[in-house]
This record gives C-alpha cells, structure tokens and sequence, in this order.
C-alpha cells in the first residue's frame, strides 16, 4: 500500500486505502511524541519550506514541530517578512527559494488552488496546509485520527460540522475525507453561509441545529470567521449564536458517548460555549495533539516519493 | 538454470531448544532475571522475545518487561528507497535506563538493523548494557557488529534466503534455507519479501552521530 499522488493537495480523490494508510503511520508516530526524546532520525537531509501566505497558529507550529521531531530541516516564510511587499510574485519567490535546494513545501495561501498551481511550477512534493476555501487536508486528517481514536472506527458514525459551510476548507476537507471513509456527514448553518448545491456533497443539509444536532455521534463546530461578516452574510452575531451556537443543552441532541471537536482558533461565547469546550466531551486539544502526529505521517509518506524516482 | 533447493535448517523442536538454552545463557550471564528488560524487532524478533520471555518465567519465575521495535524509521536506506516502509507500532512501557536490555532478532545478517535498533534504544535512555540474541547468524556483517547469544550460526551465500517461520504468524516453526542454484557471476540482488532477510542499501555516510 502507498500514496498514489507525490503531493497532498486535499482528500478529494484519495481513496480509502490511502486515508487508512496515513492514519495507521499516524498511530505509530503518536508514540513518538510521548518519548524522552521526541526525535527521529527519518528525514535526515530533507529541507522543507513551510509557506505561510496567511496567519496561522496552530498549524504552522504544528508542522514545524513535525519537520523537527522528524530530524528535516525546516525553514518558514511569512509574508509579512518578505520581498512580497517588494512585488515579487508567488511563482518567482517559490522558484527562487527552491533554486536554494529544498525537497517540500508546506502552503497555507488565502487563494484556492495555489498548492495546484505549486504542483506546476516546482519539483518539490507539496503539501497543503489551507488554500482559500478549497481544502485543508491535514485538518480533516486529524479530525478522522481523533474521531477513530475514541471509537475504534470510523464507518457508520454520524458526524455534523456546524458553520460557515460556504468558505470552509476545514468542512469541505472533512466531507471528503468522512464521506470516502463511510461516516454518514450532515452540514449545518445559515442558509447564507451555505454554498449553492451543496446537497451534491451528498450530506445532509439542514438549517436548524437542534434537527442537526439529533442521533449524532460527533459534532464539529466551525470557527465563525468573524473577519467575513462585514459582508452581509449574518444579521448579527449574535443572531448567529442564538441559533447555531452549541451549549450543553443541545448536546442532550447527541447519541451518548458524544464528541465536540473545533478546528480551532475559538471564538468563545460565539459558536461554542467555554463549558463544553472545556468539557469532558471535547477532544479539541486532543486533535492538536494528533495533528502532529498526522503531519509527521504525510511528511514521511510523501519523503519517499521524488520526481527523478518515478 | 538450476532450480532453487530449499532445506530445513531448524525444525520446530530445534527452534524450542535454541530458546531455552539462550534463556538459559542470558540468565547465568546476568545473574538471574532482576536486572533484565527484554525488547524484539518487530515482526519475527518481537514474538522471539516474547517465547524468551516466558521461557524465562518458567525457569525462575520471574515477569520481564517486554517490548516490541520498529526500526524503519532509523534505517540508513530510508530515502533510497521508492516506496516508505510501513511503520508498525513502538512499544517499549518501561524505563531501560540501567537495566541490562536484551535485544532479539530473528536472523543476523549484514548488521544494518541492529545498527538502527541500537540508535533507536539510545533515544530511550542509557541502558546498562545491551546484549544481542539471535535464533540465527547467516554471516556477511557490514558493520562492527556480533550477537551475545546465537540459536544457530549458518553459512550462506549472500543470494540465499533465509527464513524464520514461526506459529504466531506461520503455519508452523520452521528456519528454511533457500539455496540460489546460481553461480556467483550470475547472482542477482535479493528481493524484498516478508519475513526474508534482505540485503541493505550501499553504506551511507552517517552524519550527527552520538558521543557517549
């Protein structure tokens, strides 16, 4: 068994076989985490470049991390710090940097299909760590790590992702990612923050949550990207958190032995609630955790596979 | 072109006794059973360590740890290969640190993943020793490297398989030889095979070493 792409782009297309494959080496790195020393010595003279276009917290240390546990080389651009400001453009910096010798990159860029576009112009394997609303693969990795984690599977569960269904990449990931790995999904929000068509991810739509939320195994709340809602797409804030913010109460929807899980970074008050994001039911810092872990299994997988190799 | 010859090197009696008596050494060595943690490259050597394990506990009845290793992830050859080794899970629940830690494999051969267990082991922490047991030495080291407790030394031909068979995963425990019938101006790179010791990669220079 092994990847068929050089490159992780999103989970769109990835068979079953595949998602299972990198979960499996994920359990195995896990363990690696917990060591004294939590190093190996796996990707000796792999240089990664982590192309960070947008603000990230979680992700890109989480990356680094895995870069270093690893033993690869590592090395981050923000945007912020760069000739970009100069006007240089993004085939040219990737070019240029890549002339310095690199073998991966890890792209976060507020533009879907910028990893694709990567894919074109570069030799190096690429990864994506967030494009516009297109995907972010890794997240939906460690969401399905998380959710298999707890229930020792990861078919026949009922997993409801709450939020801003329409711009994003972390639903549209793990709608993929569940769909090929047989979780029943359904998707809920406002009408507004729906994309047209969306009944042909072949999920559930709803637009109440408490109907949403009813015979759930798993409920997976967006962030609400408050930064998108000068454009019209909420009344209000508080609207959004009197209909679709999930408390306690509405939990008793779910099947028992329920999951919360967020993507993160939360908006506390808004679309989740402190008491049941610190709750006993949460794994949200679980899956930061595992998504080491299932960085560190795509970094690998993806290692072996070169362009002169093929 | 002559047909490869297998030949039964151990049989399962063989094997049993090739166990009991490395027990049996690694016991009068460490003086008993009180310092020792034990810990098998997966798959073949881990379930080795397990049998050497309880054969330990029926003669003094004592329980060693036991811990299960996979070394593909300090392998030397991990880039120069086109498809990743699956990587199985590490299980060492235990503290090695001054302990005297018994590793097992099932056959010896060029050194490399002993090399890599040995790198592996040192992350965990210092053991006090740490002593080699094999089922099987087939020879061609390309490494400094000798194990403590041998179930059988074998001479082959670098084309030779050899292959341990054991209940756990096997039908039956069985060591086989499998004979390459070729002249040595004819020999070809062994293959990968599960369960078939292979031969490893050219040397790569190792960078980064520890110093102890």
């Amino acid at each position: 068994m092994k990847l068929q792409s050089r490159h992780l782009i999103g989970l769109e297309g990835v068979s079953a076989d595949e998602i299972s494959l990198i979960l499996d080496t994920a359990v195995s790195f896990r363990e690696i985490i917990e060591r004294p020393i939590k190093k190996v010595p796996t990707l000796r003279g792999i240089t990664v470049l982590n192309l960070f276009y947008e603000p990230s917290t979680r992700t890109k240390i989480s990356f680094e991390l895995a870069e270093k546990r690893l033993s690869a080389d590592s090395i981050t651009f923000t945007k912020a710090m760069s000739s970009v400001k100069k006007g240089e453009t993004l085939k040219d910096t990737v070019r240029n940097i890549e002339a310095m010798k690199i073998n991966m990159v890890v792209v976060r860029h507020g533009s879907s299909g910028v990893p694709y576009f990567l894919t074109q112009c570069m030799d190096s394997n690429i990864i994506n760590a967030g494009d516009g609303s297109h995907e972010h693969p890794t997240q939906a990795l460690l969401d399905m790590f998380t959710i298999r984690q707890k229930y020792g599977k990861l078919k026949g569960l009922r997993v409801v992702l709450i939020g801003d269904v329409k711009h994003s990449r972390v639903v549209r990931s793990n709608i993929w990612g569940l769909k090929t790995m047989g979780c029943s999904v359904a998707v809920c929000g406002p009408s507004t923050l729906q994309p047209y068509e969306v009944e042909k991810f072949g999920v559930d739509v709803y637009t109440d949550l408490d109907e949403a939320l009813d015979g759930a195994d798993v409920v997976n709340i967006m962030r609400i990207q408050l930064e998108r809602q000068q454009s019209g797409f909420l009344a209000t804030q508080r609207e959004y958190t009197n209909l679709f913010g999930v408390t306690a109460e509405r939990l008793k929807l779910l099947n028992k032995n329920y999951t919360v899980m967020h993507p993160g970074p939360m908006n506390r008050g808004v679309e989740i609630t402190p008491e049941i994001a610190d709750g006993k039911s949460s794994v949200i810092l679980e899956q930061v955790t595992n998504g080491q872990a299932v960085r560190m299994a795509v970094l690998y997988l993806l290692s072996g596979k070169r362009e002169d190799g093929e | 072109m002559p047909k490869d010859k297998i030949e039964t090197v151990l049989d399962k009696k063989g094997i049993n006794r090739a166990i009991t008596r490395i027990s049996h050494e690694i016991l009068e060595r460490n003086n008993g059973a009180e310092s020792l943690v034990i810990i098998g490259i997966l798959t073949r050597g881990a379930d080795i360590a397990k049998r050497i394990a309880s054969k330990i506990k029926e003669i003094e009845s004592v329980d060693i740890p036991v811990g299960l290793m996979d070394i593909n992830l300090y392998r030397d050859d991990v880039h120069q290969k086109l498809d990743q080794p699956i990587i199985q899970r590490t299980e060492i629940h235990f503290d090695v640190v001054d302990r005297n830690l018994i590793l097992v494999d099932d056959v010896l051969y060029t050194g490399r993943t002993i090399r890599a267990a040995l790198d592996q082991i040192v992350d965990f922490g210092r053991p006090r020793s740490i002593q080699l047991a094999v089922i099987i030495d087939r020879g061609h080291r390309e490494l400094p490297i000798r194990p403590d407790y041998v179930g059988k030394n074998i001479p082959t031909s670098k084309d030779d398989r050899v292959m341990v068979k054991l209940s756990e995963r096997d039908e039956d425990d069985s060591v086989l030889i499998e004979k390459s019938g070729l002249k040595a101006d004819e020999k070809t790179p062994a293959k990968m095979k599960d369960g078939v010791k292979k031969t490893a990669a050219k040397p790569q220079k190792r960078k980064g070493g520890k110093t102890k």
